[in-house]
């Protein structure tokens, strides 16, 4: 009757937002998250400093930048790790949608701030990358195409993702950024693999690669020069992967110490693409190793959690996200060690950049709002097991 | 595959009887189908999930294990690459048989730059080509701010005082190599002989000096040798008779108008080379380029000793005449016929200037020089053996002399050994060879007749060659070339005290498209000093020399090159430190009495 007079109790359904987020989420990730961008903030301190003095602006004036634009990252990624997946994908396949008008439009109105490559979009007071923050979002776009490609009846979703992935890599490669064509390849390849792609199929195309390699290498002068001068140990001291190798030995184990090295002053990309460099110079080996672990957590416990993950969307683009965010943060760590052919790419979350930083923080807030617990519907498996 | 239907008929038809809806149990198995199909999938995603924790994780600590690694590392000083083998600078010096500097190295820099540390490229590429007039400031300024060079070679080789010059400059971008140059002090001085240098393989560091030509070449690994730590290479020139014998042949050349001469002195016990001259010569300092046109011999580069194939004529009979001795058909009286018409495979072979010498002896047909006779000498040796007796004086073959150039003098024999062959060849005609092969057949008789083969390296002791003639037949001959000189058509070629003997050889030049020039001659003069017992070998080579000093030119070799060599024999007999002996006088039947 009480009910019937004033109407029912407003009850909710589920629990509070933010205690089911923090009940479910990976906490684990989401402190190396945080400790990446203290070091950043740390490593800008030393790093961005001869920036700052080659440009005329107060010696901290990146480091304030990096905070800022940090401050909306972690906003970003807190925002986007509180929504359901469903929610993320939505919202991520509008953002690639407009991501990619923005890519498309970068010849157009793109600037190229001299770099001799047109990625950006000049705002004014920040610029802005297209490509940073199409990577998440052709992920779940993506997935989402893969997923719905396994349903019974579904789209040839694997066709599409594929048709996709080429147009994308083909206009990255124009611009040209190959490192970030090579990022959005190897993401779909992963979701691909993850998604069931048939064995044979895989080890004909590792063969192919091996085999177009060697038969490069056999015919191609220029290409042989260029993998021989990679492999040879002698490095020219002069260019930038010389300082790199030079400042990680001098660094040695514990470092020269705190604002004591030098190699930030010799190297233009001392803030970006080299930052690991300064790491190493002024907080050696100690610092590096610590950094490493922090990625290998973060893309390792997701993977390990996506394990368990029922629901196909969900498990492919967590993937693909992990493995990109993975992959970015060890080519540039596999650069300054010369493992790896240089390649300008940026170290998530510690490299200095305000799009790489959001962009970073809503793909990492994406992955975690897919790496959360939730109901898995496996009732039906330990049923099995029980009755076996 | 064993397909299960999603309408099972049986299924169907029961529903229908009991009256439910057939499409449900479609439904139901879509369904169960649909989780089997996830099932599986989620089955292999998570093996594949679990294979990428491992790679990533793996990845990941391989690039932790070589950041370690390189921590571990010692910091190198940065220095610039090596790129390739490493440059071995060092190269021994050439001296002569006294130990006289031939050719050293030279300490001096290159200059090079950095344009990426360069504070004032233009301002550099001004002084630099105030510095050096060769240098255009304009092009320089272009290549120092081109931003992808990183390097460039601005000069090769700079002395110390343009060093502090560019030094002065203060310019950070522009560094200094240490580098070796070779130098031959000498200058033109037995120019062919050492040949020359250049940079081979050139790094800042160092550069690496190769030899061009001549023993520099042939030497090459020789003098780069680390083993020998730098002991100088030791030739058998003499550096003083080197220096006479082109001072007076270069004179000869010029008095006669020659346009080329070349002169051999070989020491006929060992076959040391103790003076090789060929002249027009070069500066091996600033060796020139080679021809690209035209003639070789016409360039300064050609070593018309060495490289030059002449006809060398009637230098050729005494070679026919000890046959002849050798074999026993005739001794050195033996009367022999040189008159009347000789008609050899339809060609007719006639004396210099129509003489008729008539019934001589062997010896006489020498010091006149019959052609017919040496002729008929010729075809009672028979062909066979006179190519056998040429060919075991080395007439065959280029001489293995130690210089690059050694191959190229390759006698030109003729192509079909004909009766007429043998009959011209006999008096040196019809077969080319360097004066540097007389030289050795001569220093063979002249060595009791046992084979000499000429060297530039010095010796300690006798060649122990193969007995081409016996002794008695070498001395024979030695007596036939003294009297050449003393009453024969060598007379000029007396040097008193030094008992001069040999032989004169003209010839007129082939030309090219085949027949002789009237008035070009290859003038020759082959000598042996001392006559009586022979030390030294002389071959004196004009190529068109003309006396003008008559009233008509004279163009045999008596008018020459003799004059020439006894010049040259008169000067250089000092030198090698042999004493004139007056004792024996002017008599030419004492050429072996001193024995």
């Amino acid at each position: 009757m009480t009910e019937m007079v004033y109407g029912t109790v407003s009850v909710r359904d589920g629990e509070p937002v933010l205690p089911k987020w923090w009940r479910t989420v990976d906490k684990w990730s989401l402190s190396c998250i945080l400790m990446l961008f203290g070091t950043g903030i740390l490593l800008g301190l030393a790093a961005s400093v001869p920036l700052a003095e080659r440009n005329g602006l107060a010696p901290f004036h990146y480091v304030q930048r990096q905070a800022f634009f940090g401050g909306l990252a972690m906003v970003a990624l807190f925002l986007t790790s509180m929504m359901t997946p469903l929610m993320v994908r939505r919202l991520a396949v509008v953002g690639f949608l407009a991501a990619f008008v923005a890519l498309a439009f970068l010849p157009v109105l793109g600037t190229d701030f001299g770099k001799g490559a047109t990625r950006w979009y000049s705002l004014g007071f920040a610029s802005v990358q297209p490509s940073e923050f199409l990577k998440p979002m052709f992920c779940i776009a993506a997935a989402w195409l893969m997923a719905a490609g396994q349903e019974l009846g579904g789209p040839p979703g694997r066709t599409y993702s594929f048709i996709m992935m080429v147009v994308i890599v083909m206009m990255l490669a124009l611009q040209p950024d190959f490192g970030q064509a090579s990022l959005i390849l190897f993401g779909w390849g992963v979701m691909w693999f993850i998604g069931g792609a048939p064995m044979l199929l895989l080890i004909g195309l590792a063969g192919l690669v091996v085999m177009g390699g060697m038969v490069a290498y056999n015919s191609s002068q220029h290409f042989a020069r260029r993998i021989d001068g990679f492999l040879s140990p002698e490095v020219d001291p002069t260019t930038q992967l010389g300082y790199a190798t030079n400042a990680i030995q001098e660094g040695g184990f514990f470092g020269v110490g705190v604002g004591e090295g030098t190699v930030k002053w010799s190297l233009p990309d001392a803030h970006t693409d080299f930052i690991i460099a300064v790491a190493a110079e002024e907080y050696g080996l100690v610092l590096v190793l610590a950094i490493i672990a922090l990625y290998t957590t973060i893309v390792v416990r997701s993977f390990i959690r996506l394990m368990r993950e029922r629901d196909p969307f969900i498990r492919l683009a967590g993937t693909g996200l992990a493995a990109m965010f993975g992959v970015q943060a060890m080519i540039n760590m596999g650069v300054a060690v010369r493992l790896l052919p240089a390649k300008g790419m940026t170290l998530p979350f510690v490299s200095y950049g305000g799009s790489s930083l959001i962009a970073g923080g809503i793909a990492v807030g994406m992955l975690l709002a897919f790496t959360r617990v939730r109901p898995q519907g496996e009732i039906g498996d330990i049923l099995r097991a029980r009755t076996r | 595959m064993i397909r299960t239907p999603l309408r099972p008929l049986a299924r169907i038809l029961d529903a229908r009887q009991k009256g439910e809806n057939p499409d449900a149990i479609e439904r139901e198995n879509l369904r169960i189908r649909h989780e089997q199909m996830r099932d599986k999938a989620r089955m292999r995603a998570e093996g594949r999930l679990l294979v990428m924790a491992v790679m990533f994780f793996g990845a990941f600590c391989v690039v932790g294990a070589r950041m370690g690694m390189l921590a571990a590392s010692e910091p190198a000083e940065p220095r610039a690459v090596h790129t390739g083998a490493s440059i071995i600078a060092s190269r021994a010096d050439i001296t002569d048989r006294h130990g006289r500097i031939l050719a050293t190295n030279m300490s001096i820099h290159s200059l090079y730059a950095h344009p990426q540390q360069m504070i004032d490229p233009d301002r550099a590429a001004t002084e630099l080509a105030a510095i050096f007039p060769d240098l255009d400031a304009a092009k320089l300024a272009a290549r120092f701010n081109d931003p992808k060079r990183k390097f460039l070679w601005v000069k090769k080789k700079i002395s110390p005082e343009q060093m502090q010059a560019v030094h002065d400059i203060g310019e950070p971008g522009l560094l200094f190599g240490p580098r070796e140059m070779r130098l031959y002090p000498n200058g033109a001085l037995a120019a062919h002989v050492l040949g020359g240098s250049s940079f081979g393989k050139e790094g800042v560091h160092s550069a690496e000096v190769i030899g061009t030509a001549g023993v520099e070449r042939y030497f090459e690994d020789l003098l780069r040798d680390p083993a020998r730590e730098g002991a100088p290479l030791q030739l058998s020139l003499d550096l003083t008779v080197q220096a006479a014998a082109e001072e007076v042949l270069d004179a000869g050349m010029k008095l006669l108008n020659a346009k080329a001469a070349a002169s051999v002195l070989m020491d006929v016990k060992t076959g040391e080379v103790i003076s090789l001259v060929s002249l027009p010569d070069f500066d091996p300092n600033d060796r020139p380029r080679p021809l690209t046109e035209g003639e070789a011999a016409d360039s300064p580069l050609f070593n018309h000793a060495l490289q030059g194939l002449y006809e060398l004529g009637s230098t050729f009979k005494i070679f026919t005449a000890a046959q002849a001795m050798e074999l026993g058909l005739v001794n050195a009286d033996t009367i022999i016929d040189t008159s009347g018409t000789f008609r050899v495979g339809g060609e007719i072979i006639g004396e210099f200037e129509n003489h008729n010498y008539g019934k001589i002896s062997v010896e006489q047909v020498i010091v006149k020089s019959s052609n017919r006779g040496t002729g008929r000498l010729a075809l009672a040796i028979g062909s066979t053996r006179q190519q056998e007796f040429l060919k075991s004086l080395g007439f065959f073959d280029p001489v293995p002399l130690e210089m690059i150039e050694a191959k190229g003098g390759q006698p030109l024999l003729p192509k079909r050994w004909t009766d007429l062959s043998t009959a011209t060849v006999s008096f040196g005609h019809g077969l080319s060879s360097s004066p540097l092969h007389l030289a050795a057949a001569y220093a063979t008789l002249a060595n009791d007749g046992r084979r000499v083969v000429p060297t530039l390296l010095k010796q300690t002791s006798p060649q122990d060659g193969p007995q081409v003639v016996s002794k008695s037949v070498a001395e024979a001959a030695q007596v036939m070339l003294r009297k050449v000189v003393t009453e024969g058509t060598a007379s000029f070629g007396e040097v008193p005290g030094y008992y001069v003997g040999g032989k004169t050889g003209t010839s007129e030049k082939l030309k090219p498209r085949g027949g002789y020039y009237k008035d070009k001659n290859i003038n020759t003069f082959a000598s042996i000093f001392p006559a009586h017992d022979p030390k030294y070998v002389l071959i004196v080579t004009l190529d068109e020399a003309a006396d003008m000093t008559g009233d008509r030119p004279r163009r045999t070799a008596g008018w020459t090159a003799v004059p020439v060599a006894a010049e040259m024999i008169g000067r250089i007999a000092p030198l090698l430190g042999l004493r004139p002996d007056y004792q024996l006088g002017q008599l030419e039947g004492v050429v072996k009495v001193s024995r």
